[in-house]
């Protein structure tokens, strides 16, 4: 394996780094891509030196805009004649770091790629450039009376490229799946710079192997994609949403074991512990009940019998558990209303404490009381501040850390926290990451799960679409690692 | 923090009749971005959630003109890892100052206080500074925005030139050719000022009809654009009080509440005007004192903040930002009298509601006004798309920023045409001018209105009936 050897600036304040060949790059990337789409002051690119993610920070070299497949197919043959890092970036809005760029990167940003191209109701698919943000994508199915249902908390301002490449969940998980489910074809520009079509807008289609999965959830690293083709549902013609107030954490957990083992499957299992709960209605205001040890917010769609019925059990299921009110939203509007509080839960429980970090870790749903309890118990050990909430229904929580980042001492109570609850998820038989992705922030923990064949594998399928290291290295897991050296 | 001995302003800004206190100003100004307080930089965990309300970012798409690209850029220069620039300021100044990030904000970041510190440090530092620039700083916020008297004289002087016609001969003759640019650009877009000022409309002192036996005391602040442009929505404002019993206050020259100083990073007069306008009215001696310019109330609002290391005036600026209401937020508290449906005629009007954002993001008071138009008989409201954003007026920036004011204003206009409403309620002076010029040009009849009007009119009506 040769790989080029990344420049060396770990911090990103060496402003007068400049790798070899730099300014012929910048003049070459200014000559295809117009000087207004190359930014390279500072003052212009240290705000793309994040994402979402807490605590990490580097600056890049340039940042550039791209308009269409072709200019992003000429960035990337241009970074590997330079031998430039490439790291795409949608809204930067992930959180585990996947778009925080490495040093010496090109950031490619796409949202000037934002094109809704075709609403094909004949068949049920949407096709849209990969900078399309997802609430975009949401209003224009339903403009045509068609349902879009994957809805990450940031569906405002993400984009469809950035939702596929971390294969993003959403409240809607539960019974409509994730992103990865929906995407039916994509248009993916690959580090040589060839562009291909994986995907069709067929039902069925089982020609070759089935590569468009391979970059669903591929966060950056194997290929750019620039477009996307989506499959449509017809809108449910009915929704209702409930809101359970527990005294106990334990009966929330219960609850909704308890529906599922009924065979009900609602569409959205939302869950707020009490911290999550004040600080979501200090911003909101929606009427949420402070004093609550527990909420669930739950919403059943589909024929109008059909959820009524639904409605009727869960509610009658949420009290038969301790359950000390069921509210009913009186309309439409309240239940996008509570949509939205549940959406800001993880930036409002940045109220409490400078630094909010947060898991994702996911374990099967028979598991979910006892992980809950396990991370109250890790929180006191370690004396942190921990509040949690999630993606109930899919086994999916965020238990996040309320710190701050200056604060050294605490910061490495922090990273013991983190190491007890990934060995608790899995020992659990749970993944470290249910919709996040990798990233920068759970690479280390990445071979402890999939074990080293598998991890292996996964190295394999990058050195061979990637073979210059150059598409958001040092994601997901290092290429110059070598098994036997790595702990 | 700040008991340092204070002095006198330079080019002294008493001299008024009030006869106020001498203005003082701290004499080391602790501006500047690396003396705030970190936790409010920290505050931003860049999450990104206030993107897409930024009008800037949706103009743009770039990080830097997005909410959390400034902050970035303003803790990069608190940690001292990058030196505030040319850039840097110009960056400040592209900022509408539109608060809609603060209302998109889950994690509660305090932007006003960012985004007038950051500005201050551009100013201390000038960073933007040249001589033309200078002077219309200076003549605009240290001469004429502290100078009521003066500010009323220049109004005048403005509405002499419109009423006699010489702007019509002006423009006849083609002489705006002989003026720059950017104030030919401006020209037209110029106010049409009123024939009487408010203290020509109204007493300092007026009773109610009916006076209950303990009427409620408030004090009206009647502003300083819109005692010039707009002295009827004043009255409007304290007729409707009057209809509601109250016994209101108005003194006949008030100072400028500061705002257009705070937005523009001259915070030491920010701080003089604010000690002035508390010095001429004693805010534990009203019930409530009422703003009716959502622009002024958002800045009035934080006088507690503004003044809170100063010990003379601490106690008095809780005070005052505790009572500083605005007049449809204070009409909604007291359970307002809804007009007689009989009393007024029978064709209805078809209006729309445009949120000034300093109203709605900057004090948050959204509902009211609406709930005061819908009790004006005949009144249909009409919601139009994106309400809350900024009409692109936004203080001076029309001016300053004339490409993405223009962008802002026409997209407005659309929103504001598509709900085919003939009248536009909106609670600020800037955005009134902005829209109202906008139709102008078009050539479209559909007028502008404070809601506070139409309500006065129906209070009118029932009284012309009875
Ligand atoms: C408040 C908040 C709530 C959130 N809620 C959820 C949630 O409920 N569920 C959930 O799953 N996530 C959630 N997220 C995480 C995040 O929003 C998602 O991961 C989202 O999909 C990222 O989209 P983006 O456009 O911001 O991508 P970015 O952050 O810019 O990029 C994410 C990753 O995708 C890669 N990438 C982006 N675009 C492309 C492309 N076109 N081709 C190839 N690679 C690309 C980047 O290199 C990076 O590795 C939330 C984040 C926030 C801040
Ligand atoms: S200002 Fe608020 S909404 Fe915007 S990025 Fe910062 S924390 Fe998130
Ligand atoms: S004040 Fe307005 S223009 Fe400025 S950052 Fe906030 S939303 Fe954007």
């Amino acid at each position: 394996m040769n790989l080029p050897s990344l420049p060396d600036d770990p911090d990103g304040t060496n402003l007068d780094f400049m790798p070899q060949g730099y300014p012929e790059l910048v003049g070459a990337l200014t000559h295809t891509l117009g000087p207004k789409n190359v930014l390279t002051s500072t003052e212009d690119i240290l705000p793309y030196g994040f994402d979402g993610t807490a605590a990490l920070k580097q600056r890049p070299l340039a940042v550039v805009f791209a308009r269409d497949a072709a200019q992003v197919s000429a960035v990337l043959k241009l970074a590997r004649v330079h031998r430039a890092p490439v790291v795409t970036r949608g809204s930067g809005t992930g959180l585990s770091g996947g778009s925080v760029p490495v040093a010496g990167a090109i950031v490619l940003c796409l949202v000037q790629m934002d094109r809704i191209m075709e609403v094909d109701a004949a068949n049920l698919t949407l096709r849209a450039e990969a900078g399309a943000i997802t609430q975009r994508i949401f209003d224009e199915a339903d403009a045509a009376g068609l349902f879009y249902p994957p809805d990450p908390g940031s569906m405002k301002i993400s984009t469809i490229g950035g939702n596929v490449a971390e294969n993003s969940g959403g409240l809607r998980g539960l019974k409509y799946g994730v992103t990865r489910d929906y995407v039916m074809g994509l248009e993916v520009v690959l580090a040589d710079g060839s562009i291909c079509w994986l995907g069709s807008k067929c039902v069925k289609d089982v020609a070759g192997y089935n590569l468009r999965d391979l970059f669903v959830g591929s966060e950056g690293t194997l290929g750019v994609i620039t477009q996307v083709l989506l499959k449509l549902l017809p809108k449910p013609a009915a929704r209702q949403t409930l809101l359970a107030t527990f005294a106990r954490m334990d009966a929330a957990a219960e609850t909704v074991s308890s529906i599922i083992a009924a065979k009900i499957i609602p569409c959205t299992l939302e869950f707020l512990d009490r911290k999550t709960i004040q600080c979501v209605e200090d911003f909101a205001k929606v009427g949420l009940p402070r004093d609550a040890e527990a909420i669930l917010l739950i919403e059943t769609d589909g024929h109008p019998a059909a959820v009524v019925d639904e409605a009727l059990k869960v509610e009658e299921l949420c009290r038969s558990h301790g359950a000390t009110t069921v509210r009913r939203a009186a309309s439409a509007a309240e239940a996008v209303q509570l949509a939205t509080a549940r959406r800001s839960a993880f930036s409002a429980l940045a109220r409490l404490r400078p630094t909010t970090i947060l898991e994702d870790v996911t374990v099967p749903r028979s598991e979910l009381a006892g992980m809950i309890r396990e991370v109250e118990t890790i929180a006191v050990k370690h004396r942190l501040n921990i509040a949690t909430f999630g993606h109930f229904g899919d086994g999916n929580l965020h238990p996040t850390i309320l710190t701050d980042e200056r604060d050294t001492e605490e910061m490495q109570r922090v990273e013991h926290a983190f190491a007890d609850i990934v060995a608790a998820t899995l020992a659990r038989g749970g993944t470290i990451t249910g919709e996040h992705g990798v990233g920068l922030a759970k690479k280390p923990f990445l071979k402890r799960q999939l074990g080293d064949a598998s991890y292996e594998l996964l190295r394999l399928v990058k050195r061979s679409l990637d073979p210059d290291g150059l598409l958001n290295p040092g994601k997901i897991f290092d290429l110059s690692e070598t098994l036997q050296s790595d702990e | 923090m700040n008991n340092s001995t204070t002095t006198n302003a330079p080019g002294d800004m008493g001299g008024s009749a009030l006869n106020a206190t001498p203005v003082s100003v701290r004499e080391t100004p602790v501006s500047g971005l690396a003396a705030l307080d970190y936790s409010i930089l920290q505050q931003c965990m860049h999450c990104g959630m206030c993107l897409p309300t930024c009008p800037t970012y949706i103009e743009t798409k770039e990080e830097r003109h997005s909410p959390r690209g400034r902050i970035s850029l303003m803790r990069a220069i608190a940690d001292g890892e990058i030196e505030a620039t040319k850039a840097f300021g110009e960056e400040m100044y592209y900022c509408l100052g539109c608060l809609a990030c603060t209302s998109a904000c889950p994690a509660g970041v305090n932007y006003a206080q960012l985004f007038e510190t950051a500005r201050s440090e551009v100013e201390a530092k000038g960073l933007l500074d040249s001589p033309k620039r200078d002077a219309i700083r200076w003549f605009a916020l240290r001469l004429i925005f502290t100078r009521p008297r003066l500010l009323r004289f220049v109004g005048r002087l403005l509405w002499l030139w419109q009423v006699t016609g010489a702007q019509y001969a002006f423009r006849k003759l083609r002489l705006t050719r002989l003026l720059p640019a950017d104030l030919r650009r401006l020209e037209p877009q110029a106010p049409v000022v009123q024939a009487k000022f408010s203290h020509q409309l109204i007493a300092p002192v007026e009773r109610p009809a009916q006076a209950a036996t303990k009427p409620r005391r408030v004090a009206v602040l009647t502003g300083c654009v819109q005692d010039l442009i707009f002295a009827d929505i004043n009255r409007a404002t304290v007729d409707v009080l009057l209809a509601n019993g109250c016994e209101v206050h108005t003194p006949p020259l008030q100072p400028c509440c500061g705002s257009l100083h705070a937005h523009n990073g001259d915070t030491e007069t920010a701080e003089a005007l604010a000690r002035r306008q508390i010095d001429l009215i004693d805010p534990f001696a009203f019930d409530a004192i009422i703003s009716n310019a959502g622009g002024c109330g958002s800045h009035l609002r934080h006088y507690d903040h503004i003044l809170e290391g100063d010990d003379r005036y601490a106690a008095r600026a809780a005070e005052w930002s505790r009572k500083l209401k605005d007049i449809s937020e204070y009409l909604v508290e007291i359970g307002f009298r809804r007009p007689e449906a009989s009393a007024v005629p029978a064709a209805s009007v078809d209006v729309t509601y445009h949120e000034s954002c300093h109203l709605c993001h900057g004090q948050k008071v959204s509902r009211q006004p609406r709930e005061v138009l819908n009790a004006v008989p005949g009144v249909k409201l009409h919601e139009c798309g994106e309400a809350t954003m900024c009409c692109g007026s936004a203080g001076i920036y029309s001016i300053t920023q004339p490409e993405t004011a223009g962008w802002l204003q026409q997209r407005k206009l659309g929103h504001l045409r598509a709900t085919g409403a003939s009248v536009v309620a909106t609670a600020n002076p800037g955005c009134h001018l902005q829209i109202a010029n906008g139709f102008k040009q078009a050539g479209e009849a559909t007028s502008v209105v404070h809601p506070i009007i139409l309500l006065a009119d129906a209070y009118r009506a029932e009284r012309a009936k009875a």
